[in-house]
């Protein structure tokens, strides 16, 4: 039952609703069921959820579905509409400070996909926008988080900046800064430790980083997989920094990723890259569009 | 006193809760109709009174037949425990958690870095290996998987030891080769060891959705999955998805990861499971009717 998708859903109700010749509100509303029921198992957030039944329910029960012949493609065409205007039109880009470096600052729970993401934005940006980016590890914690970024960074030949772990990450951010002014990098991407939204020390440390950075990027990374809990996820780092781009995660996988829409819908922050796989370049532009279709299971 | 009363509005605020802990829509629907018709026929009225009978229906649930969510460690001999899953669940540090933990028993405890791929992951293992003051045996980054595994199950053999914890690199299971790599890497521990791995344990993170479903399908599929670890239970995610893994696949929660140091795992008690589920509604439904 799980993962089928919203078109072989509807089908269902509409065989039911077929010998009647007439689609009424009632009918309509068993279709909105399944719409709901669909959108759930994508991992939409309930209450993102309940929202969006509702405006979807006006549009729906409009004539524009009652008088046509074809009820249950008219559901799906204002759903799938509804869906991608939520998800945000237009396809948005990197941000470029009018004085370089830029600086970009990464954060989300812990195994999210911060480090990679890093090292994959590292070598978009030198490949597709000709950079000098300048990688920093700024996660003090995980074991062998600097190791891991310093990897990454040799296998792609793009310098890493480190101090080791006995450094606070502001101290090791600061001193980043200074390099990237020596070197012109025009890129500094800072990879922070995993922590969760309700880690008050932790989140201390990135406001602490912010305020001395002061980032012309916030990117929040989201696995793609979350669950309910990424509005509660999105929320929080939103209020707390005021993100500017979300970078969603393992879409490479069969999720529905529901939690796209989501994170979308809390922070109204546009989501501007998709991770597609676990190599360096593994990165592509978001489509939201696409990511729509993609929860409804078409 | 003025009791909360089970009408639609309580069964509705119920959907709600498990929705938002990750149980899933179907699951839930089909556990809130017996938990209507069940109130019906014992003439349940009252929040205070059908309580204990959600508690106890799906505490039933995950806990299955006895001492099913215990361990399966070998009386004497080598007990071998393979860990996969998803990317970035938290494998590597559960095992670190675990090697503590066996290490803590007295057990001579080994860990095999079947992790060749990610960036870092030898080193990572190694950290908690000397965290936990466990040895690591290894090969370098790139080299295959199951060689690795063959050399650990040597060293086992030879230096005695009691526990062989087998790291591997996170794999979405959509990937049909390296699920595949995942299946030779189980039949070289099968054929150096008959009857292990004794367990293998599917990494939950409980952050994660209605995907957790798939992964415990396939990951089942192609390791024989005997257990289920659900990691990061110290945020906000309930991993409620491990109820219908449990209903549907019948694979046993045994563990339960609950922050990023060594001490930070426990063993799963389904009754504190399930009320930390409701730890929201029971608050709310005591708070009315005091
Ligand atoms: N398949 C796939 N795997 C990914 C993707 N992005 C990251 N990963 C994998 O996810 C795991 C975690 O990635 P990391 O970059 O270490 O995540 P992190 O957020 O830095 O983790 P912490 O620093 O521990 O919080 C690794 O195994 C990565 O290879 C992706 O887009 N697709
Ligand atoms: N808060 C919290 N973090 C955890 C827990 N378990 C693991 N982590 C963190 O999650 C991140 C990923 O953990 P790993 O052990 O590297 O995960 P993995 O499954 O080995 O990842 P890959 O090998 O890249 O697939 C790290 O930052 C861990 O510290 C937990 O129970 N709670
Ligand atoms: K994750
Ligand atoms: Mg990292
Ligand atoms: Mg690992």
């Amino acid at each position: 039952m799980a993962f089928e998708g919203l078109a072989e859903r509807l089908q269902g109700t509409l065989n039911k609703i077929r010998g009647k010749g007439k689609v009424s509100e009632a009918d309509v509303k068993e279709m909105m069921r399944e719409v709901r029921f669909a959108l759930l198992e994508a991992d939409v957030n309930f209450k993102v959820v309940k929202e969006f039944i509702t405006s979807v329910k006006e549009r729906a029960v409009g004539q524009e579905v009652l008088k046509s012949l074809t009820p249950g493609q008219q559901v799906i065409k204002v759903v799938n509409e509804e869906l991608t205007a939520l998800m945000g039109g237009e396809q948005s880009k990197i941000a470029v400070a009018n004085k370089p470096p830029t600086i970009v600052m990464m954060a989300g729970l812990q195994g999210a996909g911060k480090t990679t993401t890093t090292a994959k934005l590292a070598n978009h940006l030198r490949k597709k926008h000709n950079r000098k980016p300048l990688m920093v590890a700024a996660d003090i914690y995980r074991p062998a988080a600097i190791k891991q970024l310093e990897t990454l960074g040799k296998q792609l030949d793009i310098p890493v900046f480190s101090m080791g772990d006995q450094v606070s990450p502001v101290e090791i951010t600061k001193n980043a800064l200074a390099k990237a002014k020596e070197e012109h990098h025009d890129y500094v991407l800072i990879d922070t430790a995993g922590r969760l939204h309700v880690d008050e020390d932790l989140m201390k440390e990135l406001d602490d980083i912010k305020a001395l950075a002061d980032p012309d990027e916030i990117l929040l990374v989201v696995d793609a997989m979350t669950g309910q809990d990424a509005v509660n996820v999105a929320e929080s780092f939103n209020e707390r920094l005021g993100i500017t781009g979300i970078v969603l995660t393992k879409l490479d996988g069969d999720t529905r990723g529901g939690a796209a829409l989501s994170v979308k819908a809390v922070t109204g922050t546009p989501i501007k890259f998709a991770g597609m796989g676990e190599k360096v370049d593994a990165l592509e532009p978001f489509y939201p569009d696409r990511m729509a279709s993609r929860i409804l299971g078409m | 006193k003025n009791y909360r009363k089970v009408d639609e509005e309580f069964f509705e605020e119920l959907e709600e809760i498990l929705i938002s802990a990750d149980v899933g829509v179907h699951t839930v629907m089909e556990l809130i109709d017996e938990l209507k018709d069940e109130a019906r026929t014992r003439n349940i009225r009252e929040a205070h009174d059908i309580q204990p009978l959600i508690t106890e229906k799906l505490a039933e649930l995950l806990e299955g037949a006895e001492g099913e969510t215990k361990l399966k460690v070998q009386e004497d001999g080598l007990t071998v425990i393979l860990f996969v899953g998803v990317n970035g669940v938290g494998k590597t540090t559960t095992i670190g958690k675990m090697a503590h933990k066996f290490k803590q028993e007295g057990k001579k405890v080994l860990l095999a870095a079947g992790d060749t791929f990610r960036a870092g992951a030898i080193e990572q293992l190694e950290v908690w290996g000397q965290r936990v003051d466990v040895d690591v045996i290894k090969q370098q980054a790139g080299s295959d998987p199951a060689a690795v595994m063959f050399d650990a199950l040597q060293a086992a053999k030879s230096r005695n030891a009691d526990i062989l914890l087998c790291d591997t690199a996170g794999r979405l299971q959509n990937k049909v080769n390296l699920m595949k790599e995942l299946e030779k890497v189980k039949r070289v521990i099968t054929r150096e060891i008959p009857g292990a791995p004794h367990e293998v344990l599917l990494v939950l993170d409980a952050t994660t959705g209605q995907n957790a479903m798939s992964q415990a399908k396939t990951f089942g599929q192609a390791t024989d999955v005997s257990g289920i670890i659900l990691t990061k239970l110290d945020g906000t995610a309930k991993g409620g998805i491990v109820l219908a893994i449990r209903h549907e696949l019948d694979i046993p929660v045994k563990f339960v990861g609950l922050g990023e140091g060594m001490d930070d795992l426990q063993e799963f008690v389904p009754e504190q499971y399930v009320h930390g589920l409701f730890a929201d509604v029971l608050d709310e439904a005591e708070a009315a009717e005091n």
